[in-house]
């Protein structure tokens, strides 16, 4: 192990092929891993900032808030469900906004949602025609006292002020009363208009197994609800699994390759190496020593790579103005990331195994250069 | 290392056969050699005749299809490939042909890697090292890499290496072939100095018979068969 380390600080020429490939490659992992989590992010902000264990669903809705209503009465089956602590109503409209200074057609695209129980970095609900922004819609021109008009019937909605994190389907969010989303819903979506105490959607914080919880609702509701975990109801959102799978599945085959760079890699320095393993077998060196070596190098390379790339994507982030592309670096990422690449690195590093355990020892004796 | 051993190295009626389809060759045919200790033995020989298969068997290298070993006290005839890795790092030194130092360590690194593969000793292993080196005369060399070394120089680093696990047996292979007459006549004195001085055996495998002058037998192999030993006075 030493010595492998030794050679790698004697010669680092050697190993700058490697290192420039999988420095490429970590960096396209952590481009991609951010993209993903920004994507994911957009479109799954305001579910995942929900302060709720459980999101109830109408049985029929597919987990989907578009096409899900909750009644009052089914509420008091779900309040007196066993294991219920706080309910919440949210309902959601997505509609294209004007901006006070933007032309007629400039329409921004916004989620405006009703809530009881203030979501994470949500204030309380606002009075009636106002409404918290997301960051989001900062970035697309709106400010703090802005009138936008939504929909068709150009309902008036003032924003107060910036809430970070809460988008929905990759569009900025309005965080309004139960009030003010039922007058939006009612003049923009007449085919789909809500009366008091609908909501589309219930947010439930729990005692206990939240998993038993939510089957003690769906008995309580007798089976015309439909109740998930806060994730699940966040991957549910239209795009979310579809993108998750996309870009896993990029990264999957980036990991692929960093596998046979390492492979290809090592398996050439193995076979340059054969000269000294035969010598080093001889005077008493085992397989597994060597082949460690091996190992050790590859994992020191790949996680070389991981920090110059860490490095490139906390320099990206820096970077990219707000909004500009959905980007995000979560420091789960970044590990997730050095440990697939280091994985990948020992992977493809083990293919010399065979060839280092075929070196023969007798190679040395008799071998003039 | 256990010098106290009567002999150095037995083999007794050692045969090395290699199947070739069918067919098989005999590299080493009924070879019977005795080493006392401190003994310095030249083995002299064609290519192909078998001097390498018989030093590779000595060495631990290989495993001798028939016949008996026993380097120092310890018969290795049947040891299997992981027993003889452990056997030759603690008993025997090489010395090969290509001098073979490892060429991004100093020479001082390039002796403690006798330890760095096996259970490492560390502060023992250092001082054995440098002692080597300085009783070498290289001890104003020891942080030079090989490349920096005149050939003398490497040949003695890889000496030291040989010494560094105070062997029964040392086994040097043509260790004077990419010298000079001088220089190896100088690398066949100071193997001889080294050896009797420390009272270990060796096996000196060369082709030039100017160079058994400074060991104490001849042994001549040709076909696998060692042939007639010749005693220096």
């Amino acid at each position: 192990m030493r010595l492998a380390l030794r050679e790698m600080r004697r010669q680092p020429g050697r190993f700058a092929t490697a290192a420039v490939l999988l420095t490429l490659i970590a960096m396209l992992l952590m481009l991609l891993g951010g993209l993903l989590d920004g994507l994911i992010a957009r479109s799954t902000g305001a579910m995942q900032a929900q302060r709720a264990d459980l999101v109830v669903f109408s049985s029929t809705a597919e987990q989907s808030l578009l096409r899900s209503r909750i009644t009052p009465a089914t509420r008091a089956e779900v309040e007196a469900a066993p294991g219920v602590r706080v309910v919440g109503g949210i309902g959601v409209t997505q509609l294209g906004a004007r901006v006070p200074g933007n032309g007629p057609r400039d329409l921004i695209d916004v989620a405006l949602f009703a809530y009881q129980v203030a979501p994470e970095g949500v204030p309380a609900p606002p009075r009636e025609g106002a409404a918290h922004a997301d960051r989001l819609l900062a970035d697309e021109g709106v400010s703090k006292g802005d009138t936008l008009r939504l929909g068709p019937a150009r309902t008036p909605v003032r924003v107060l002020g910036f809430v970070d994190d809460v988008s929905y389907s990759g569009a900025g969010t309005l965080w309004a009363s139960p009030a003010t989303w039922r007058t939006v819903q009612n003049a923009n979506r007449p085919g789909s208009s809500v009366t008091a105490g609908v909501f589309e959607a219930l947010v439930v914080t729990t005692d206990g197994d939240s998993g038993a919880v939510a089957r003690s609702i769906d008995r309580a509701t007798g089976g015309t609800t439909e109740t998930v975990s806060r994730r699940d109801a966040s991957d549910a959102i239209g795009g979310v699994r579809e993108q998750r799978s996309v870009f896993n599945q990029i990264i999957g085959v980036t990991l692929v390759i960093a596998v046979v760079v390492v492979g290809l890699f090592f398996a050439l320095l193995t076979v340059e190496r054969v000269g000294l393993y035969g010598m080093l077998k001889a005077i008493g060196a085992r397989s597994r020593t060597l082949f460690g070596g091996v190992i050790a190098q590859a994992v020191v390379v790949a996680l070389f790579a991981a920090v110059v790339a860490s490095g490139f994507a906390l320099l990206l982030d820096a970077a990219l103005p707000p909004g500009a592309i959905p980007y995000q670096l979560l420091p789960s990422r970044l590990i997730v990331s050095t440990v697939s690449l280091v994985i990948a690195a020992v992977v493809g590093s083990a293919f010399s195994l065979r060839r280092v355990l075929r070196v023969d020892p007798a190679t040395a004796i008799g071998r003039s250069s | 290392m256990s010098h106290g051993a009567n002999t150095a190295l037995r083999m007794d009626a050692v045969r090395k056969v290699y199947p070739t389809g069918e067919d098989e060759v005999v590299a080493l045919d009924h070879a019977t050699l005795t080493v006392a200790p401190a003994e310095i033995v030249a083995l002299v020989g064609p290519s192909g005749s078998g001097k390498t298969t018989l030093c590779s068997i000595a060495g631990g290298i290989l495993s001798p299809t028939e016949g008996t070993v026993v380097v120092g006290d310890e018969d290795i005839s049947a040891y299997g490939p992981g027993r003889l890795t452990d056997f030759r790092r603690e008993h025997v030194g090489f010395v090969f042909q290509s001098v073979n130092l490892v060429p991004f360590l100093t020479a001082r690194e390039n002796l403690l890697v006798v330890d760095e593969i096996g259970k490492r000793t560390g502060a023992p292993a250092k001082r054995r090292a440098d002692q080597l080196l300085d009783e070498l005369g290289l001890s104003d060399r020891r942080d030079h890499l090989p490349s920096t070394l005149s050939g003398g120089q490497r040949q003695r680093v890889a000496i030291g290496r040989a010494l560094m696990n105070d062997p029964d047996l040392v086994l040097f292979d043509e260790p004077t072939s990419a010298l000079d007459t001088a220089l190896g006549q100088q690398v066949m004195e100071l193997i001889r100095d080294e050896m009797k001085s420390r009272g270990i055996a060796a096996i000196v495998v060369t082709h030039d018979e100017r160079m058994t002058h400074y060991t104490d037998r001849t042994l001549h192999i040709t076909d696998g068969i060692l042939e007639h030993e010749a005693t220096v006075s």
